[in-house]
C-alpha cells in the first residue's frame, strides 16, 4: 500500500472518519442553535445538556423498558423535544425581551442544573450502549465499522432534511419570514409565539436526535455534552449562524481538519478548531458565512 | 454619599479584625474571588461586555506564580508580577481578537479561547498537566521582612492586595477614561461618532480587567499554595459570572458580596458533592428569572424607593 509523508493510510484514514463523525455532530448542534438562535434570539447553553439528555434517554429506554435503538432514535429525541417545549414555556419566553446575555446566563445555569442532576444519579462515569449494527467491512485501505457509517451518512440526510425544511418548505417560510419580521408575520394571521415554541422544540429534538446517534460510540454519561457545547460554539463562531448550509458545511469541515490535525500534529487536535476560530476572527470576522450585521 | 462612607468605613474595619474571627485561609480565598469577580464585572458592568472565559487569566496567573515561585525558586512579589504580566499579554491577544465581535459573540469567543488555554493547560511542560502545581512554597515577602507562614500576617498582605485592585477599579471607573467606556456600554455608535475609537478602549479595559483577574489568580495560588487546571475551566469562567450576578452587576460593591456569598456556600455544601453544581444553576435561573440587579442593585432599589416614599 501507498504511504503519505510516512503516515500508514490504515491511520489517516482511519482518523478521518472519526474527523467526519465528529464534524457530523458539530454539523447537527451547530444547525439546531442556529435556527433556535434565529427565532430565539437566545444561544442556547442548554443544548449540550439536551444532547446528552438524548443518549441517556435512549440508554433508559434500552436498559429498563427494552426498547431497542431504532424506536429510540424517534422516540428519545420526542421526549427530550417535549421537554425542551416545556423549558420554553416556563422560562424562556419570558425573557425575549432581555437583552441576548441573559438567555445566555439562563441555559447556562439550566445545563448546570441538568448535567448536576444526572451526575448525582447515575455518576460521571459512562456507561456502554451496545451498537445497534455491529460488524464492519474491511475497504482495503482501512476497516470501516458499519454503525460509524450509518452515524456519517445519517447525520448527513438529517442535516438536508432540516435544510431542505426550512429552506423550501411552506413552514420553513414561515419560519424565516418570522425571524425576518415577527410583527409582520402576526399581522398574517399566524401565531408566532406558537411558531417560536415549536422551533425550540425542533432545536432540542435536533440536539437530542444526535445524543441517540452518539450513544453507541461514545459512553453515555452526565458530562458528555458539556466540552462538546463549547467546541461547537467555536464552530458557530467560525461559521456564522446566518445560513444553514454555511452551519452544515462548516461543521464537517472543521470535524475534518480535526482529524487531519490528529494524524500529522497530535498535541495540538484539541485546540485547532480554537486557532482556526482566531484565524477566522483575524481574516473574516462575520464569520465563514455570515454577514455583517 | 455620607452612607456609603460608613458602610465603607464599617466594612474595612470588619475587615482588619475579621481573621480574629473567622478562618483566615477562607478570608484569604474569598478575597482573591472577590477581586476576580470585581475584575470580571468592570468588563461587565462598566464596558458592557461580558467575558465568559475569564478563568483562563485567573488560572494561567496561578501557574506563573507557581512556576517563577517553585521551578525557579523566585520570591513572591515577582511571582504575582510574572502573573500579572501573563494574564495581561494573554488577555491582549484574546482581547484584539474578541472585540472584533460583538453581543453575545464576544461571550462565545472568550469562552472557546479559554478552552484553548485550558487544553494548553493539560499539555504544557510546566503546568503539572492533571496534577497541576502543588506544594507552593510560601516564601517571606519583601526580601525576608514579612514572614508568610504565619496566617494572619500573610492575611493583612492579601487584604493589601485586594484594597489595590479594588482602588485600581474604582479609579479607572471614576476617571474620564471610565466614563467614555460607560458611554460605549450604553450606546457605541454614539461614543463613535463623537470621535472615541471605541475598539481601542474596549481592549484596554479588556487587558485591565485581564491583568486584574491575573493578581486575582496569582494571589490565590500564593495563599493555597497550589495552582490547578479548575481555576482556568469553563466552571471557574462561569463561578465569577455568578458571583457578579448574584452581587449586583454595575455596582461597585456587588460583586464582593457575590463573591463572599458563593465562597461561603460551597465551604458549607462542599460535602454534597454534585449538588453544589444544582444549586449554582438553580441560583442562575432564579436571579436571571427575578433578580437581575443582584442584591446589592435590588437592595439599593428599596433603599431608594423607600426614601422618596418617607
Amino acid at each position: 500500500m501507498f504511504e503519505l509523508l510516512g503516515i500508514p493510510p490504515q491511520a489517516l484514514f482511519g482518523q478521518l472518519l472519526l474527523g467526519l463523525i465528529n464534524g457530523a455532530f458539530y454539523a447537527m448542534l451547530s444547525l439546531g442553535l442556529a435556527v433556535i438562535f434565529g427565532m430565539l434570539n437566545v444561544i442556547n447553553f442548554t443544548h449540550g445538556a439536551q444532547y446528552m439528555m438524548g443518549a441517556f434517554a435512549a440508554w433508559l429506554m434500552l436498559t429498563i423498558l427494552d426498547i431497542p435503538f431504532w424506536v429510540a432514535l424517534v422516540l428519545a429525541p420526542l421526549v427530550v423535544g417535549l421537554f425542551g417545549i416545556v423549558l420554553e414555556k416556563v422560562l424562556l419566553k419570558r425573557i425575549y425581551h432581555l437583552d441576548h446575555l441573559y438567555g445566555f446566563l439562563l441555559t447556562f445555569g439550566l445545563a448546570l442544573v441538568i448535567e448536576g442532576l444526572f451526575q448525582w444519579k447515575w455518576g460521571s462515569s459512562g456507561a456502554p450502549y451496545p451498537s445497534p449494527i455491529p460488524g464492519g467491512t474491511n475497504l482495503g485501505f482501512m476497516f470501516l465499522p458499519t454503525y460509524r457509517g450509518f452515524v456519517v451518512v445519517a447525520a448527513l440526510v438529517i442535516c438536508l432534511v432540516t435544510w431542505y425544511g426550512i429552506e423550501r418548505t411552506k413552514f420553513g417560510a414561515y419560519l424565516r419570514a418570522a425571524t425576518e419580521n415577527p410583527t409582520l408575520v402576526r399581522a398574517f394571521g399566524i401565531n408566532v409565539p406558537r411558531l417560536i415554541t415549536l422551533t425550540y422544540g425542533l432545536g432540542v429534538g435536533l440536539a437530542a436526535l444526535a445524543g441517540v446517534l452518539a450513544a453507541p460510540i461514545q459512553q453515555v454519561s452526565a458530562l458528555m455534552g458539556v466540552n462538546l457545547v463549547l467546541v461547537v460554539f467555536a464552530v458557530v463562531v467560525i461559521g456564522g449562524m446566518g445560513s444553514i448550509m454555511g452551519s452544515i458545511v462548516t461543521g464537517f469541515g472543521l470535524g475534518l481538519v480535526e482529524g487531519l490535525t490528529k494524524v500529522f500534529y497530535p498535541p495540538a487536535s484539541n485546540t485547532v478548531i480554537f486557532v482556526v476560530m482566531a484565524i477566522v476572527l483575524l481574516v473574516k470576522p462575520a464569520g465563514l458565512f455570515g454577514q455583517t450585521k | 454619599m455620607t452612607a456609603q462612607r460608613v458602610i465603607g468605613v464599617v466594612l474595612l474595619a470588619a475587615a482588619l479584625v475579621a481573621p480574629w474571627f473567622a478562618y483566615p485561609i477562607f478570608l484569604m480565598t474569598a478575597l482573591c474571588f472577590a477581586l476576580f469577580a470585581c475584575a470580571f464585572n468592570l468588563l461587565l458592568g462598566y464596558v458592557g461586555l461580558m467575558s465568559f472565559g475569564h478563568a483562563m487569566f485567573f488560572g494561567i496567573a496561578g501557574y506563573f506564580f507557581g512556576h517563577v515561585v517553585k521551578a525557579w525558586g523566585m520570591a513572591p512579589e515577582l511571582g504575582i508580577l510574572a502573573g500579572v504580566a501573563g494574564a495581561a499579554a494573554l488577555g491582549a491577544v484574546t482581547g484584539a481578537l474578541a472585540i472584533r465581535r460583538q453581543g453575545i459573540y464576544f461571550a462565545m469567543i472568550t469562552l472557546a479561547f479559554a478552552q484553548m488555554i485550558y487544553f494548553f493547560c493539560i499539555q504544557a511542560p510546566f503546568t503539572g498537566g492533571e496534577d497541576g502545581l502543588q506544594g507552593i512554597a510560601r516564601r517571606p515577602l519583601l526580601g525576608g521582612l514579612l514572614p508568610t507562614k504565619d496566617d494572619r500576617v500573610l492575611y493583612y498582605v492579601v487584604l493589601a492586595i485586594f484594597l489595590f485592585g479594588y482602588g485600581t477599579i474604582y479609579r479607572i471607573i471614576h476617571s474620564p477614561f471610565g466614563q467614555v467606556l460607560k458611554a460605549i456600554r450604553d450606546n457605541e455608535q454614539r461614543a463613535v461618532s463623537l470621535g472615541y475609537e471605541a475598539d481601542r478602549y474596549k481592549l484596554l479595559a479588556f487587558v485591565l480587567s485581564a491583568a486584574l483577574a491575573g493578581l486575582a489568580g496569582a494571589t490565590k495560588a500564593m495563599v493555597l499554595q497550589f495552582a490547578t487546571l479548575t481555576d482556568v475551566s469553563a466552571a471557574m469562567s462561569g463561578e465569577v459570572v455568578l458571583m457578579a450576578l448574584v452581587g449586583g452587576l454595575g455596582t461597585i460593591i456587588g460583586p464582593v458580596v457575590g463573591a463572599f456569598i458563593i465562597i461561603t456556600m460551597q465551604n458549607y455544601l462542599a460535602a454534597a458533592g454534585e449538588f453544589v453544581l444544582v444549586i449554582q444553576g438553580a441560583i442562575f435561573v432564579v436571579i436571571v428569572m427575578a433578580f437581575r440587579k443582584g442584591l446589592v442593585g435590588e437592595l439599593t432599589d428599596w433603599w431608594k424607593s423607600r426614601r422618596s416614599a418617607g
